[in-house]
């Protein structure tokens, strides 16, 4: 049971991540194309600048999570998708060095390379992140040793021979960036005024659309390649939730940017977001990374766990340690809330 | 050596002796913009606050360098080292969890209120900003070093199936008496860098007639704190780091001062070139029977040399660690000499007109990042053949299923973008110094 309870922790710490990062990754994405002026881009930056590096520190803190209640999914998972993890360091590297060096200097040549830097590797790294998750609902070709290694590509074709990027990763690598553009602008139109905050919104109901064909084709597509998942939403059909979940924050994403209600609408694209992850995380449970070689391979939320005593201590420092950085979030939220000038 | 694992330990040792070219710089920084902040607060002495602020900004970046690189640490136990993470997770996965829920949500959030809040804060809340980076950094110290403490004397575990390894008491993981002696050695450490930097700006700016007030309360903030610091690196820290080593990695001692032979009354070798093949030590430079006495506190203790230790148990780059820790050392003691003569100097009243020592104190600036290298690779050379020392092999803890072809790909990739990133550094930190503290701001700033 604690491995589940832990199961479910590390899934609120992924979400978080994705919630929060997310929505810079977004901007990150966004800023070339609704961005003119270098004062536009300054507000895109400022929106995103006192809290980008707090968000980032999700990924750390459920990364060193997952080590510690995960060790044998952390082990095979880091090692096996070893190149395309590389690429997520170098990306991440670069963005956050263009995000903090653009304004040391004011130059013709300086402040609109970082800004491209800047864009480019937000793009990719939304893109990885989700190439990632298509990997994870695929499987991979985990041995009996409970380890394996993927390649960037092989044939393109999502089977057992499928390097980390096929057609069905790629696909969810593309949901995820079109998905993670309508957050980044949803945020920004909350952050600003004017005429960039009409061209993000315009921008924004654009990306809406795609994120509404993508969420249709990604869906077929999952059911088809994982048969774990419809097992699984036929033997618990409380897990419905989840979707339903995805749904109607996709829904409401519409309705309230429409109303021009722009907290509504990007509190919507946060539930949108937890509730496509939980609905993947749901669909392949028990498993935590599945075998498309052999299934009796695949590390599940049992076998890959830490032993019961860690994980029961793991508690009684995770739960306040959390709470102490909830509240340093909401802090850092509440005194840079409002539009940035 | 297989030449996967020789490529998975290189990867970690240049990602990681890059990564800690900043942290030791920020840690002992974030402690002396306290005290600087500290003492602007107390007096109302708005050079000091201008002090904080320049020393804000060359915090920053270094903090910012810091985190980038910092990011593929915990990445890497993952990619390069599975079999280990996989057999050791439950244990320092622990520590690990510990830094990024204690201490990064902390460092993250109140940075931001230090490099961009002072004019929305008050005086007092800012300087509980300064505070809380130096405590979140000094708290990701402590996690960090208890899991290489961890590995260096692995206590509070039991073994389980296959190659597991369970934790069995989490305050024998945290309160692991390894801990206490190396976290200070570091932290201490990491003031030293933290003080003789702050010194070699202030003698720069003074030799070249430039921001005077500024480079004053530099020299004399630096040189105490520098002085305190460097001493206690040498006791009782390194004293109690060595004799830690003696008792729990004696055939790590032996390596790392060239000790081939058993005897009692043994000296130490002061300069040397251990001779691996013949089993000397060549030129030797001795003091006679320190060795004895430094280790054990008799002069006529007997000390175990290699000779009598099974060669399995050696660690497998004996010339290397007696290189490693004899710079540290020796860098150290230069260290504590500048450091005495430029209190003494400041004592007097005569430091800031005696262009001799400045120079010295300008041109020291490279000696505590060597020194506190050299220190590192002592710890980590010597922790070798083992990756937890008596429990796992470092051949038994890389990534299996990672060839050294890709091994090698990512390590050429990170060493050309550390390089471009190296430079950017330096251009940054060199148009900060250049640029200096911001003098017109005096009074004006709230």
């Amino acid at each position: 049971m604690i491995e589940i309870l832990w199961f479910c922790l590390v899934a609120i710490m992924i979400a978080g991540y994705v919630i929060l990062d997310g929505f810079d990754l977004g901007a990150g994405v966004v800023h070339l194309f609704v961005a003119r002026t270098e004062k536009e881009r300054q507000q895109v930056l400022a929106s995103i600048g006192p809290v980008w590096d707090g968000n980032e520190v999700w990924l750390l803190a459920g990364g060193g999570t997952l080590y510690f209640a995960f060790p044998a999914l952390y082990a095979a998972a880091f090692s096996g998708f070893y190149l395309a993890l590389m690429m997520v360091l170098w990306l991440l590297i670069l963005r956050g060095i263009s995000i903090e060096l653009r304004s040391h200097i004011e130059s013709r040549l300086w402040k609109p390379f970082w800004d491209r830097v800047f864009g480019a590797s937000s793009a990719l790294l939304a893109l990885l992140y989700g190439v990632a998750l298509g990997n994870v609902v695929r499987g991979v070709p985990l041995d009996a040793s409970g380890y394996f290694f993927l390649p960037l590509w092989t044939n393109f074709l999502p089977n057992a021979q499928a390097g980390a990027v096929d057609w069905y990763t790629l696909l969810i690598g593309l949901a995820a960036l079109i998905a993670l553009a309508a957050h980044g602008c949803y945020w920004v139109v909350l952050k600003t005024t004017g005429e960039l905050q009409a061209r993000t919104r315009a921008f924004g109901s654009k990306a809406w659309l795609g994120v509404a064909v993508f969420t249709a084709i990604i869906t077929v597509a999952s059911f088809q390649l994982q048969s774990n998942i419809a097992k699984e939403y036929s033997d618990r059909r409380w897990g419905y939730v989840f979707p339903l979940l995805a749904l109607a924050g996709l829904i409401g994403m519409r309705v309230a940017s429409g109303r021009r209600r722009d907290l509504g609408a990007f509190l919507c694209s946060c539930v949108y977001l937890a509730g496509m992850l939980t609905s993947a995380a749901f669909g392949v449970f028990p498993y935590v990374l599945p075998s498309n070689a052999a299934p009796e391979n695949g590390l599940t939320v049992t076998n890959s766990a830490a032993a019961s005593y860690g994980l029961y201590v793991g508690l009684w420092w995770w739960i306040p340690g959390m709470l102490l950085a909830a509240v340093y979030s909401v802090f850092v939220y509440r005194h840079f809330s409002g539009k940035v000038e | 050596m297989d030449s996967a694992l020789a490529v998975h330990r290189l990867h970690f040792a240049f990602t990681v002796t890059y990564h800690y070219l900043f942290p030791q710089l920020t840690m002992g920084l974030a402690l002396l913009i306290v005290i600087l902040k500290t003492i602007a607060l107390k007096t109302g002495d708005q050079r000091y606050h201008q002090c904080a602020r320049f020393w804000v900004k060359i915090f920053a970046i270094n903090f910012a360098m810091g985190v980038v690189t910092g990011i593929p640490m915990e990445f890497q136990f993952g990619t390069n080292w599975a079999r280990f993470s996989r057999a050791s997770g439950g244990v320092i996965g622990q520590t690990l969890a510990m830094e990024g829920v204690f201490s990064f949500f902390l460092e993250s959030t109140f940075l931001g209120l230090l490099v961009y809040g002072e004019k929305r804060l008050s005086p007092r809340q800012h300087w509980l900003a300064a505070f809380m980076v130096f405590l979140g950094s000094w708290l990701s110290g402590f996690f960090i070093i208890a899991t290489d403490a961890w590995m260096q004397h692995p206590v509070g575990y039991k073994l389980g199936a296959g190659d597991d390894i369970l934790l069995d008491s989490f305050w024998g993981l945290i309160l692991n008496p390894w801990t206490l002696w190396q976290y200070l050695h570091n932290m201490i450490a990491a003031v030293v860098t933290g003080s003789f930097v702050m010194t070699s700006v202030g003698a720069y700016y003074l030799l070249a007639g430039r921001f005077q007030e500024h480079a004053r309360i530099f020299l004399r903030t630096g040189v105490v704190a520098g002085t305190i610091a460097v001493l206690a690196m040498l006791f009782p820290t390194g004293d109690g780091q060595g004799r830690m080593i003696a008792e729990h990695q004696p055939v790590t001692l032996a390596a790392m001062e060239g000790q081939f032979e058993t005897e009692s009354g043994a000296p130490i070798a002061l300069v040397g070139q251990p001779d691996t093949d013949r089993l000397q030590l060549d030129n030797p430079l001795l003091v006679p029977r320190a060795l004895s006495f430094l280790t054990y506190r008799r002069w006529e203790a007997e000390v175990k040399g290699l000779k009598d230790f099974p060669r399995d148990q050696w660690p497998d780059n004996i010339p290397l660690l007696y290189y490693s820790y004899h710079i540290m050392v020796g860098l150290g003691t230069l260290l504590i000499a500048l450091a005495l003569a430029c209190s003494w100097f400041l004592w007097r009243g005569r430091l800031y007109g005696n262009k001799t020592l400045l120079w010295a104190l300008m041109l020291a600036l490279p000696f505590p990042y060597i020194a506190t290298t050299a220190g590192w690779m002592t710890a980590e050379l010597g922790r070798q053949p083992w990756l937890i020392y008596g429990l796992m092999r470092t051949s038994a803890g890389d990534s299996a299923r990672v060839s050294a072809g890709n091994g090698l790909f990512t390590l050429i990739g990170f060493m050309g973008l550390y390089m471009v990133l190296g430079i950017l550094f330096l251009f940054l930190i060199h148009r900060e110094i250049d640029h200096g503290p911001e003098v017109q701001e005096t009074g004006g700033a709230r």
